[in-house]
């Protein structure tokens, strides 16, 4: 044999090899590789290893569901956007064939440019910054309600609480952190303030503050010389923990705090943290559906996985972060395929009805949204997120104003 | 705006600018001596700020009592690290020393990160949520009791360097480096008893902060670039200046908060550094070079 014919063997060989059923079977038969992007660290670390604990039970519960094998590929964004784009490209590079996340509005838009460059699906897990998904990309697609959404949600059903408990709050102070997320809630609340004519209270003042903040003396001391009679705050998680001592320490008791659609005052490290002073905070979030039977399937792989801890409080994280994981596997099962674009079309034609999460079933709109994801008024009581509202899906009654208000 | 909310504020800015005061005495006392920036200052106060809370956890210990065991750890530690480390630098060029710490910066951060996790930890004692009323005037209790212990603290460094044998040595080792060597003095024994100073006093404002901030490990690079904020608009190499500095970045931060905007505080105070470096660039009460 000479050179030319070993040569011309083996290309033959290589294209029989490259084109046979049984490569292709192999193809279908792998591992869907999930590229996990999430803020495990920096201040958001709570939150995104919150989150992790719904991508950790993912692949057991949906090898159940769907037969899908599921690889994660976890990264650890640092609560930095520069970060978060530089840990998707790597995952990209390494292999992952979908990448999901990222909890933060900055981080998550950041990904969306990576993956839309590389044309690689991504579905955002919770993420609310309506731009995400308006720039007309083709591979991102998210989970969650929009700012103009939760707020929309969120405001509704700040009037449906004052209806319940018989309470006309005349004003607010707004306070928002002041990041990608905190600026599109507090456009949301500019825009639809107005339009809610119903609601019995004005905004006497909005402040905004660093969401890395350490100290927020002067921020509580603004607010509480309004004498508003709520707190509307659209926060994080350190900075909702760091606020409320703070308000503790200046003696400021008003009627109520209230999120119209932030993280934060749910989160199980607040309560840790804060103990009997976490109480009666509420957060109007999209919620899970306790009564669901994915749920039920999913709080079992949980306390299964966390033997220590409840799903409870961790119920829009992990929520969403699981849902977002599911949404990647049907796609894949229908696809039979880890070609992106393949994936990415399958992901569009996703309908979902067995969720987890409360609202109509996961459909994507042309825009890559999901439409119709509800809301619930959770309150702290006996340092558990409880719904109170809507009637129909709560555990518990409200409770406003809050015990130890005093009228200033 | 009503002046008892600019009084309460600009308060609490003074009480917090006292504590970022003592931070940045350290910084100052170690460069007014060895001629070295500690550019892992803010590194040292986080773990100065964790120790506290682990005393705390462990031994119910407050950080007022836990000043002194940390306190005393930081000053074996401080000079270990200049004896051991930074001692072989001292005639090397600065870009090396200048490596040489921030490389130190890095590992603690990191070191940090792997023994505490990157969740915020904070001590809970009992006067940590109240407050002094004098009418219509509220004193956070902790904060005040923080800038009590800077003042006390910072007093005792002012006596020490003024009053004590081996405070004179030490200001004669920084006043002139040969002549301390040709009168007999050990120079680099006097640089490590100094900069375990530095790192005491560190360890007094991290006990002190931790009552103010909740700790996590991305703190430290903050806070040396607060210090270094602070040094230079104080005057580098002056304790008391380091002091004013303090005070004046704590009252103007708040203040910008107040009547600009809350989330301006940071730009506020760099504003101020600009400023200085621009009309004073020695600094408010440092010497010209």
């Amino acid at each position: 044999m000479n050179r030319r014919t070993f040569n011309r063997n083996i290309a033959l060989a290589g294209a029989a090899a490259a084109l046979s059923p049984f490569s292709m079977v192999r193809a279908q038969a792998q591992k869907l590789r999930v590229g996990v992007l999430l803020p495990r660290s920096g201040f958001q670390g709570f939150i995104g290893q919150s989150c992790q604990k719904g991508a950790d039970l993912a692949p057991g519960v949906i090898k159940e569901m769907l037969g899908v094998d599921i690889e994660l590929m976890n990264a650890d964004t640092e609560t930095n956007v520069d970060t978060a784009r530089t840990r998707a490209e790597r995952l990209i590079q390494e292999g992952a064939h979908v990448l999901v996340g990222a909890f933060d509005s900055g981080q998550s838009a950041a990904i969306a440019q990576v993956a839309e460059q590389r044309g690689v699906p991504y579905i955002v897990n919770i993420a609310a910054a309506p731009q995400i998904t308006e720039q007309g990309y083709k591979f991102v697609f998210r989970n969650f309600q929009t700012a103009p959404d939760i707020v929309r949600e969120g405001l509704a059903l700040i009037g449906d609480l004052f209806r319940a408990t018989n309470t006309v709050p005349r004003t607010a102070v707004f306070m928002h952190v002041n990041d990608t997320f905190g600026q599109a809630m507090a456009k949301g609340i500019g825009a639809f303030m107005p339009r809610l004519t119903q609601l019995p209270f004005k905004i006497v003042d909005t402040i905004s503050y660093d969401p890395a903040a350490k100290d927020l003396t002067v921020e509580v001391s603004k607010a509480k010389a309004t004498n508003a009679d709520f707190l509307m705050l659209v926060c994080r998680l350190n900075d909702a923990i760091i606020l409320r001592r703070e308000m503790v320490k200046q003696r400021w008791n008003p009627m109520g705090i209230i999120s119209p659609g932030s993280p934060g005052m749910y989160e199980e490290q607040f309560y840790k943290t804060l103990g009997k002073l976490s109480e009666h905070c509420i957060s109007n979030v999209p919620w899970y559906n306790p009564r669901a039977e994915l749920t039920k399937v999913v709080e079992k792989a949980f306390l299964k996985q966390n033997p220590k801890d409840k799903l409870v409080y961790h119920g829009l994280n992990a929520g969403f972060t699981f849902e977002a994981i599911l949404i990647a596997a049907d796609a894949f099962r229908r696809a039979k395929s880890t070609d992106a674009k393949t994936l990415a079309e399958a992901v569009r034609q996703t309908n979902i009805a067995n969720k987890m999460m409360l609202g109509a079933p996961i459909r994507f709109n042309a825009k890559g949204q999901v439409e119709g994801i509800g809301s619930a008024c959770v309150q702290n009581l006996n340092l558990t997120p409880t719904v109170v509202l809507p009637a129909a899906a709560a555990t518990a009654k409200p409770v406003f104003p809050m015990p130890g208000y005093k009228k200033a | 705006m009503s002046l008892d909310l600019v009084v309460n504020v600009a308060i609490a800015g003074v009480l917090t600018g006292l504590v970022y005061g003592l931070m940045a005495l350290g910084l100052s006392v170690i460069f007014g001596v060895v001629r070295v920036v500690n550019f892992a200052h803010g590194e040292m106060m986080t773990i100065a700020m964790y120790a506290a809370t682990a005393l705390f956890a462990a031994l119910s210990l407050d950080p007022f009592l836990a000043v002194l065991p940390v306190a005393a750890a930081f000053f074996v530690l401080g000079y270990a690290m200049q004896a051991g480390l930074i001692n072989p630098f001292i005639t090397r060029p600065e870009h090396s020393q200048f490596m040489l710490l921030v490389a130190v910066a890095i590992i603690l951060v990191n070191a940090l990160l792997m023994i505490f996790g990157p969740g915020a930890r904070n001590v809970q004692v009992d006067y940590q949520l109240e407050s002094f009323e004098i009418g219509k005037i509220l004193v956070d209790k902790a904060r005040l009791y923080a800038a009590l212990l800077a003042v006390a603290a910072a007093a005792a460094l002012f006596a020490f360097f003024r009053f004590s044998l081996t405070g004179k040595a030490i200001r004669a080792c920084a006043d002139n480096y040969l002549g301390a060597k040709v009168v007999g003095l050990n120079v680099k024994k006097y640089y490590a008893l100094t900069f375990g100073l530095g790192a005491a006093c560190v360890a007094v404002a991290g006990c002190a902060m931790v009552l103010l901030v909740d700790v996590t490990p991305p703190l430290g690079p903050y806070y040396t670039l607060l210090a270094f904020v602070i040094v230079i608009v104080g005057g580098l190499g002056s304790m008391t200046g380091a002091l004013l500095g303090g005070v004046l970045i704590g009252v103007s931060e708040a203040l910008a908060g107040l009547f600009i905007a809350p989330s301006a505080k940071s730009m506020f105070s760099f504003g101020l550094l600009i400023l200085v470096l621009l009309l004073r660039p020695q600094g408010l009460l440092g010497k010209k070079a």
